[in-house]
């Protein structure tokens, strides 16, 4: 059978990306966050493809990106913001107000959860957000079907003028499918605002009345057709029920297969699990005695069925409470609930590669610099490629984006009493400093915190993929921007000492971070601005600069101490430890390692 | 479900080595022959050096991820690859490894293996170690003597997918496909 359209490999993020444009998306906007990304820039790049006439930004962070689309939605226009899961707890301010106060154009609040985890903080279950906002989750199991469901989000929005939440998982994020393209419906809507202070600015007493129109509306979401739960096998029964949704139904559906209980356990897909469907509910509780729940990452759906007895899932212990629901367990968990024997073969965990800054970036070149400047201070980072930094004992703690200055500010008022007080050195990346590092830096500013802040300026948001920070004077879709001129930032919060240097200027960087480090012993706050493009951006781009070509000579002695200090992956310990040489394959030429080995044994060939 | 085609195939590496353009090449070459196709990628801090690894599912599949002891193969672009994720092979899969040497296997399995490292610096290009160990294992698996469930797609199929891709880049067009004769060839060889 032919098809007219041909189907495109499409990630999980693209077809989201494709669902928003194919669903007459006019606002689109974004902070930066695996497994997110992609979203945006994908929305940017087939837009741009299509000539579409709509609003697409990498905004400053989540916050700013959810209140700017939600004004959108206020003005009558289909918008959307999308994050990560972490990002959406630095947008629940607004996400938590506008659910009582509702939205007039469809408002989809794409926010991706990283069961494992993978590349975040925590597990965190974005779901259990919209079940505090109050507002409706869709969870798919697939590119194709977070596609579909962009489409019902706006749908629900507009007939409940409520924020929908999608919440795709990595898996779903980060897999690429065979997807059709659908047509193409250009927003007609043109921005209508209607004042209407009692909701769009109400106080407390209207948000009384306004909290008694959601709980209506949540009964009403309840019991809404369009996206109640599918029974996948009819053919299927027995007094044991099977229920889930998001890529564990995808999974479920091939275990359920693979151990032939397809026939006999009666599997139930959810595709909205907050609010659980009424009647759904009520279903569950009459025909079966026994209903095993699989979920990520928290049991969300599980709390909604009140039988303690029967369910069984995350609180009941049965499914476990951490890690990502991996196809094997899910089939061993299956397998147990119907009582079946079966060999599941599983991983044995072999330790595996960790991460390690890339051959020539330049923060590696920085963090030796500080290392040498404040030999035992404390070092507070961030949250970006730096974190890193920890490999080389650069980096002692990481909490969320932008507290490595207010913890910097904590350590500081910790042991400003104490006769001897540690040197503290924070580090944050640029994006990340822009993202939610000005206000602490105020507050050191105001408070006089004796510190040194480093910002890691690598010209980008690199982690993510390389993705325009404020100061790059670039949109998500190409087009010149405002730059925002850092040093003047810094400057405007009120630093005293300012610096600005290129890391790979070994000697000269470690003097700078040297003398901001005398300043902030006697004076108050210093900031130094560790400048070098990032070598993959570089590369990128085409510009990378001639490399270094350096090697090792006789004179190393096997000390170790490159590897302690730098960990560059192009030095590589041969002969047990005895020598080191340079792998070539990996070498990127920075030359920043002809600077630091105690028996100038790394020369210039 | 029955008599369909399906291929399971883990690639595995680390971060920087191009699992997931190898990976890609695979799955677009599934879809020119009209097949389903579903591939999980690594993303995030783990591509700064750290373990990827690629799951290529080719067929009806629901599902993103290959169970443990269910891939008909496995492309390892390190040789501790082969340690790390060969338990997702099942009994009797291939593995075409970047090795020196033959590594003892933790599951019976047919291995073929290359020193795409000394290739890779042969060729005086760091970035081609992925497409030439791509071309032999194409190459590897074509001429190994397997029944059926081997691979879906052939060495040309995935030049032509190159050819599409690397349009209008002629040098990086030609590179690449010199990456992955060169693979080839050394399968030949062997």
């Amino acid at each position: 059978m032919k098809q007219a359209v041909r189907k495109e490999l499409m990630m999980g993020n693209e077809a989201i990306a494709r669902g928003l444009i194919e669903n007459s998306c006019s606002v689109a906007t974004a902070y930066p966050g695996t497994p997110a990304s992609e979203i945006l820039s994908s929305v940017a790049k087939t837009s741009k493809q299509l000539d579409m006439n709509m609003h697409i930004q990498w905004a400053i962070n989540e916050k700013v990106a959810f209140e700017i689309a939600y004004a959108g939605s206020m003005a009558g226009l289909r918008t959307a913001v999308s994050m990560k899961q972490v990002g959406l707890n630095v947008a629940s301010d607004p996400l938590m107000s506008a659910a009582y106060m509702g939205t007039a154009g469809g408002f989809v609040i794409i926010s991706a959860d990283d069961p494992g985890p993978h590349s975040s903080q925590t597990e965190q279950d974005s779901r259990m957000m919209a079940m505090m906002a109050k507002i409706p989750v869709l969870d798919p199991d697939s590119p194709r079907q977070a596609k579909d469901m962009v489409g019902m989000a706006y749908t629900l929005s507009e007939t409940f003028k409520i924020p929908v939440m999608l919440r795709p998982t990595t898996r779903v994020c980060h897999s690429r499918q065979d997807v059709l393209p659908g047509d193409i419906f250009p927003s007609a809507t043109k921005p209508d605002f209607k004042k209407d202070p009692s909701r769009w600015a109400a106080t407390p007493k209207f948000r009384y009345q306004l909290h008694l129109e959601l709980e209506e509306k949540l009964a009403q979401i309840a019991v809404h057709k369009a996206t109640e739960p599918i029974l996948r096998n009819p053919e299927a029964n027995g007094r044991r029920a099977v229920v889930s949704s998001g890529v564990a139904a995808a999974y479920t559906a091939e275990s359920l297969k693979n151990l032939q209980l397809w026939n006999r356990l009666p599997f139930y897909q959810v595709l909205q699990p907050f609010p659980l469907h009424t009647a759904f509910i009520r279903l569950l509780l009459e025909a079966y005695d026994k209903i095993l729940i699989l979920e990520e990452t928290t049991g969300m759906m599980e709390i909604q069925l009140a039988d303690r007895n029967r369910i069984k899932g995350r609180l009941s212990g049965v499914v476990p409470r951490a890690g990502e629901l991996l196809p094997e367990k899910i089939e061993a968990l299956l397998a147990s609930f119907a009582g079946v024997e079966a060999q599941i073969p599983s991983l044995t965990q072999a330790p595996g590669r960790r991460p390690t800054l890339c051959a020539g970036c330049p923060h590696r070149a920085s963090f030796f610099a500080i290392k040498k400047a404040a030999p035992r201070g404390i070092y507070t980072s961030d949250i970006g490629c730096y974190t890193l930094g920890l490999n080389l004992k650069a980096v002692d703690t990481v909490l969320c984006m932008g507290a490595a200055i207010s913890q910097a500010a904590g350590f500081y008022h910790a042991y400003k009493r104490e006769e001897k007080r540690p040197d503290i050195v924070a580090t944050i990346g640029d994006s990340t400093f822009f993202h939610a590092g000005v206000p602490a830096l105020i507050d050191a500013v105001n408070q006089n915190v004796h510190f040194v802040l480093v910002i890691l300026d690598n010209r980008t948001t690199a982690m993510t993929g390389s993705q325009p920070t404020p100061a790059t004077g670039k949109s998500a879709t190409g087009e010149a921007l405002v730059k925002v001129d850092m040093e003047a930032l810094v400057k405007g919060c009120g630093v005293a000492f300012l610096e600005v240097g290129d890391p790979y200027d070994t000697k000269g960087f470690i003097s700078m971070v040297k003398a901001a480090v005398a300043f902030s012993r006697s004076k108050g706050p210093a900031v130094v601005i560790a400048r070098h493009p990032c070598i993959i951006d570089l590369a990128r781009q085409g510009k990378t600069a001639d490399p270094v070509e350096v090697m090792v000579t006789e004179e190393c002695d096997g000390c170790g101490f490159c590897h302690q200090h730098f960990e560059c992956p192009a030095l590589v310990e041969v002969d047990d430890g005895q020598r080191t040489v340079v792998d070539p394959l990996v070498c990127n030429g920075c030359g920043v390692c002809l600077d630091i080995c105690p028996n100038g044994a790394i020369v210039e060939k | 479900m029955k008599n369909e085609t399906r291929y399971q195939i883990v690639i595995s590496g680390v971060g920087g080595q191009g699992i997931l353009f190898i990976t890609r090449l695979l799955a677009e070459a599934a879809i020119e022959k009209g097949l389903p196709v579903f591939t999980s990628e690594t993303h995030g801090m783990a591509q700064r050096g750290g373990t990827v690894i690629s799951h290529l599912k080719v067929g009806e599949f629901a599902s993103p991820l290959i169970n443990p002891g269910q891939a008909d193969g496995l492309i390892a672009l390190k040789a501790e690859s082969l340690t790390q994720h060969g338990g997702y092979l099942k009994p009797g899969g291939w593995a075409a490894v970047n090795s020196s040497a033959p590594l003892e296997m933790q599951a019976p399995s047919r291995p073929f293996y290359l020193d795409a490292d000394r290739l890779t610096r042969e060729m005086d290009d760091p970035r081609s170690l992925n497409l030439i160990m791509l071309g032999f294992t194409l190459s590897s698996v074509q001429r190994g003597d397997f029944d059926h469930g081997v691979l879906h797609c052939s060495l040309g199929d995935v030049e032509t997918v190159l050819e599409n891709r690397l349009k209008g880049k002629g040098h990086l067009l030609q590179s690449s496909l010199r990456a992955l004769k060169a693979g080839a060839d050394s399968a030949a060889a062997a």
